[in-house]
């Protein structure tokens, strides 16, 4: 047997260790011609922690809401956000309307934190690490601003089954209006620096394409889908919490440029204006919150034993920023623990994309082109490349990738 | 702890055993300007094999045991394992699920543990400070 046939059949991936850059571990397989990628693949499951298990079978659904914050350290508003909604779905508790508007008000919070974390990656994966630095920097008062409301910088543990365990004060507004003013007038100059620069553009302009077409066949969510000119956005078009009170549009790159090419590039740009389009929704909220009680029942055992009694299914559905979040739960009579239990979050969904934005780019793209859809699990720590022509397979680690990708940023810029 | 312990500066390898980017994100929030840790020369490496110290996060799912203990093993002594978050350090939120093989000390060797979910930058650095310590202690006694 040739060494060309069976090196393909019985190759092995291996994955390697995981880079520094907050990434989970995810592999991607990489057929190559010379420096041109003809297809991908995508591994996932390095990370699984049984979270839905856990709430089929330990956990009461009002412990589960903490188990589904640590779904994610990035999204962990939307993640127990749709969950809620699910179990209040399924058991018919509707949330005061004062709830609602906190709850839209931490989820805008934690979009602006999430697309700033993904402006600096993203300037990362280019090699531009000043720009990395930069975003990171402007990121900090977000997340100030996140601690002041919430008691803490990551895991914020605000939602409660029919409603939220903290308020947002009258008294707490100047504080709030101070962090949004200051991204305002900022807001421009993050402008120039993402849309203006030299570098950036020529790095992921007319890279990574994902065509109208492709991202409505491939259900691309989020804002990588609006990027290719689909405007879906849950918070639009099936408002849930307070959005159905407030002005809410899908973003989509023709806003700015006229035009939607579903590049790169157009993925910083709704990521950017929705930076924009969060700090109104927070401004709205605090204009029109009303007053009232924040919890539907805030006795917790006597909503412990309504959870306990009731029965039926429930969805729950929010636009997390990186896309549509889906919790599904069922409820059985006399059981603590929850009988079903499903998640689906963005990033499965927009996986499958990443064979279609790859094709045609050089392995130097993939970094960025890979990190535009700001996947949740995200490591493209090591790549396997299978060259067509020679028939040589080697592994490139994600040192090396990083590596080509500087590389290639520096040649342009010559 | 005395200053004498910044001498050389410390290369930390950033590995994650299934956590979920919670602390992964606040220790990049070490290393970007607010907190600035590089300033005291502890820098994010991309390799084990260039690292002093391993930052380890994440409850090890059973995937990632044999990569964690490889990694351990491709890090050159003297080293230190620091264990970040609570569910590396007995599984938190995670700890009866059926994917853990955990908590990181029943893998590998634990020097410094850094708890919290998600444990503030403050606490991350302050922990490699510690670390740091006890890799010098320990260079100087020849052990390790």
């Amino acid at each position: 047997m040739a060494v060309g046939e069976t090196e393909k059949a019985t190759f092995t991936i291996p994955v390697g260790p995981i880079h520094p850059a907050l990434k989970e571990p995810i592999r991607l397989a990489l057929t190559v011609d010379g420096e041109e990628i003809v297809d991908a693949d995508v591994f996932v499951g390095q990370v699984h922690r049984g979270i839905e298990w856990l709430g089929m079978n330990r956990n009461n659904p009002i412990q589960s809401i903490y188990t589904a914050e640590r779904i994610c350290g990035i999204c962990n508003i939307c993640h127990p956000f749709s969950f809620v909604m699910a179990v209040e779905h399924a058991t018919g508790i509707t949330p005061p309307p004062r709830a609602d508007y906190i709850r839209a008000i931490t989820a805008e919070m934690e979009r602006i934190h999430s697309h700033l974390l993904w402006a600096g990656v993203a300037a990362h994966e280019i090699g531009f690490d000043t720009i990395f630095h930069l975003a990171w920097r402007v990121r900090e008062e977000i997340m100030d601003l996140i601690e002041y409301v919430t008691g803490n910088r990551v895991t914020k543990a605000m939602f409660q089954i029919g409603g939220v365990r903290r308020d947002i004060t009258e008294e707490q507004f100047p504080r709030i209006r101070q962090s949004l003013d200051y991204y305002k007038s900022i807001f421009d100059q993050l402008k120039k620096v993402f849309l203006d620069d030299k570098t950036i553009r020529m790095r992921t302009k007319n890279v990574g394409i994902l065509k109208r077409e492709d991202a409505l066949k491939l259900l691309t969510c989020g804002p990588s889908g609006r990027a290719s000119g689909v405007p879906k956005d849950v918070r639009q078009d099936q408002p849930y919490a307070a959005y159905a009170d407030l002005d809410v549009k899908a973003i989509t790159p023709d806003i700015l440029t006229g035009t939607v090419v579903g590049d790169v590039y157009d993925r910083i740009i709704v990521r950017l204006l929705e930076v924009k389009q969060s700090i109104e929704i927070i401004e709205q909220c605090m204009e029109k919150m009303p007053p009232g009680p924040l919890l539907a029942q805030p006795k917790i055992a006597v909503l412990l034993k309504t959870l306990t009694k009731a029965e039926g299914e429930g969805i729950g559905r929010a636009e997390a920023p990186r896309g549509e979040v889906v919790h599904y739960v069922r409820m059985e009579a006399g059981r603590e623990t929850l009988a079903t239990w499903k998640v689906r979050a963005p990033t499965y969904v927009n996986l499958m994309s990443v064979p279609t934005i790859l094709k045609g780019m050089q392995i130097a793209d993939v970094p960025i082109t890979f990190a535009s859809l700001d996947p949740c699990m995200s490591c493209t720590n090591r790549v396997v490349v299978t060259d067509r022509a020679v028939g040589r397979k080697s592994v490139m680690d994600y040192e090396r990738l990083h590596q080509l990708s500087i590389e290639k940023t520096k040649e342009l810029q010559l | 702890m005395s200053l004498t312990a910044f001498k050389r500066a410390l290369w930390v390898y950033h590995l994650n055993t299934g956590s979920c980017n919670g602390c992964d994100i606040e220790i990049l929030a070490v290393l970007t300007p607010r907190y600035d840790a590089e300033r005291f020369g502890i820098k994010l490496v991309g390799s084990p094999r260039h690292a002093d110290v391993l930052l380890v996060t994440g409850p090890v799912v059973r995937q990632m045991v044999a990569r964690t203990k490889r990694i351990y093993e491709q890090t050159p002594d003297p080293k230190l394992v620091m264990a970040v978050g609570n569910c590396g350090i007995e599984g938190d939120v995670f700890h009866e699920s059926y994917s853990l093989a955990g908590p990181i000390d029943q893998i590998i060797p634990v020097d410094v543990y850094v708890p919290g979910c998600p444990p503030r930058p403050e606490a991350i650095i302050h922990g490699v400070a510690m670390a740091w310590v006890k890799l010098e202690k320990s260079a100087k006694q020849g052990v390790a």
